[in-house]
């Protein structure tokens, strides 16, 4: 066991799968909670869609996947954000905005399978690459995640008080409207750095599940922000050692994808919750308005 | 029924609005509304929806300018001084898996606009504790809030819009959805907020009768205009008649009362008064 962490931790591909895969997990995690109670899991995961396209043209145009991703997914929620300020709208803008950007991006895939050589680029973009990735992003990784959390960090009362009461945020004097759109920025950095380790179709996991599973256990949102963090790091670092141990299993002997270990984890995570919910006591009985 | 005489008889009005019109949409929501409510006072704003209640909320929470007129409190622009101005929405219903204490939803009245996290403190903690104690909610302040029953949620809310220490408390149908006995507590509640805490109190209601005991004075609103009185001086076939632009009945039953093709049944006798 302890070769086996140590081999882990010596071979750069996995050491910078960890410290990637860890910076990602802690923002998603983080800014998770907050789309889950804001009820924003469809513009979170609409947006990791939308940054395919901008990763498509940065592989393309020769630079990093990153920067395609982030680009274009902090264009994607302004947009979503301007577009629909009403929950309803929003769906229906999120909705919007992610068909164009799909059917752009449709076309860049496109022409990336038509090269001579494809390589794996299309894959990696939808599906993770957390173990080809380019060492060299770990700094801009490090640096997206830190203002994340700086961010959230500062609008954190108004953002609670905004997701947990919007009327009386308003009244209180919160400017609800710019707090939502700042928020909306944390989300399209968080999604799309997740983007690049768990694929663009998988980043919502790492996003929605660890919260959901944090805010059924806890009774504080910074609690409920510190153990999604732990959650999502966990199913990070656990994916990361059982996709280093699967390139000894069948039937291909070079590897299961990581993203498929990092999402069973946190859909096992999510599980447990919801059991674990059921020996809790049952909610008052309500009338409903 | 209590002495509807006004509690603090000389002092300088609160909350006054001069010739306040509001249009949405091209639409005239309120005309000519004149106000001028004294510290301590309740006042139970009553009318059939549509009547332009909510637009008054929000004109006095700051939030809509008028057109026309002025809005002040405690001497202040409304826009101003919002802090001055506690609000109770209506039919809040948190999530059940919200994850926030009663504790945590009542800090957030104290400092929940302020940039940054809270750093705590004994002084903040103390001054949740007693808010939460003088509603009477502290045997559930640690209990989450998507599962409190609507009473207790009420309860809390009145403590959340107290903790900033507000002159001017609003209250959106707050009785909605309760069962008899919290429409008691929570009436109850209210009149000690206004009686003893000397805090201005406008309380939306659409039925009066659950709080005639407690309320000082009447805003009768209709077709987007307002008759402000006494029950006694307000509800009347008389000004009813002339507030609704049609035939009112006012009946008294049991110390009840009943105003008919008004909005306590609406349904069975006015289908052209809603303005």
């Amino acid at each position: 066991m302890a070769a086996f962490i140590a081999s882990l931790l010596t071979l750069g591909a996995t050491r910078t799968a960890l410290v990637i895969g860890s910076l990602v997990a802690a923002t998603s995690g983080a800014v998770g909670v907050f789309v889950v109670l804001r009820g924003q899991s469809f513009s979170g995961h609409a947006l990791g869609d939308i940054g395919t396209t901008g990763a498509a043209a940065a592989y393309l145009g020769g630079i990093s996947p990153l920067y395609g991703f982030i680009g274009v997914g902090v264009l994607g929620g302004l947009g979503i954000e301007t577009l629909g300020e009403r929950a309803r709208e929003r769906d229906v803008a999120t909705g919007i905005v992610l068909s164009l950007m799909l059917g752009i991006g449709a076309l860049l895939l496109y022409f990336m399978t038509q090269r001579p050589n494809p390589g794996s680029g299309p894959v990696a973009i939808l599906f993770g690459s957390i173990f080809t990735v380019d060492p060299g992003v770990t700094g801009p990784v490090a640096l997206f995640s830190v203002l994340v959390l700086l961010l959230l960090a500062v609008l954190y009362r108004p953002l609670v008080f905004t997701t947990v009461n919007p009327q009386v945020a308003r009244a209180a004097g919160v400017p609800t409207t710019a707090v939502s759109l700042l928020f909306m920025l944390a989300i399209a950095v968080a999604v799309e750095e997740s983007a690049l380790v768990a694929g663009a179709l998988l980043s919502t996991a790492l996003l929605i599940g660890p919260a959901s599973a944090a805010v059924r256990w806890t009774r504080h949102v910074g609690e409920a922000v510190a153990l999604s963090v732990l959650l999502g790091l966990l199913a990070v670092v656990l994916g990361v050692a059982l996709a280093y141990q699967s390139y000894a299993w069948p039937p291909l002997d070079r590897g299961w994808p990581v993203s498929f270990f990092i999402v069973m984890i946190v859909l096992l995570e999510y599980l447990l919750s919801r059991i674990g919910r059921r020996t809790r006591q049952e909610p008052a009985t309500r009338q409903v308005p | 029924m209590r002495n509807l005489q006004p509690v603090a008889g000389q002092a300088q009005p609160v909350l006054e609005l001069a010739g306040v019109r509001v249009s949405l949409g091209g639409r005239p929501v309120l005309q000519g509304i004149d106000l001028s409510l004294r510290p301590g006072e309740l006042v139970g704003v009553i009318g059939p929806n549509g009547a332009g209640k909510t637009t008054l909320l929000k004109i006095i929470l700051g939030l809509l300018r008028p057109d026309q007129g002025k809005v002040r409190i405690g001497g202040h622009d409304a826009q101003a001084s919002r802090s001055l101005v506690g609000y109770v929405p209506q039919s809040y219903t948190p999530d059940p898996d919200l994850p926030l204490t009663a504790r945590d939803l009542v800090a957030l009245g104290l400092d929940g606009a302020r940039w940054g996290f809270s750093l705590g403190g004994r002084n903040r903690r103390a001054k949740v504790d007693e808010a939460l104690n003088w509603v009477g909610a502290s045997s559930y302040a640690d209990q989450p809030v998507g599962r409190l029953s609507g009473g207790e949620l009420q309860r809390l809310l009145v403590a959340h819009a107290l903790i900033s220490e507000p002159r001017v408390v609003l209250l959106d149908e707050p009785l909605a959805n309760l069962d008899l006995r919290s429409q008691d507590e929570v009436v109850a509640l209210v009149g000690r907020v206004a009686h003893e805490r000397g805090v201005t109190v406008l309380l939306v209601t659409h039925d009066m009768n659950p709080i005639l005991g407690v309320m000082d004075r009447i805003l009768y609103l209709a077709r987007g205009q307002a008759a402000l009185g006494t029950v006694d001086e307000v509800v009347r076939q008389d000004v009813l008649g002339q507030l609704y632009g049609h035939h009112i009945d006012v009946v008294r039953v049991h110390g009840r009362i009943l105003v008919v093709g008004g909005p306590d049944v609406e349904a069975l006798t006015c289908t052209t008064c809603d303005a």
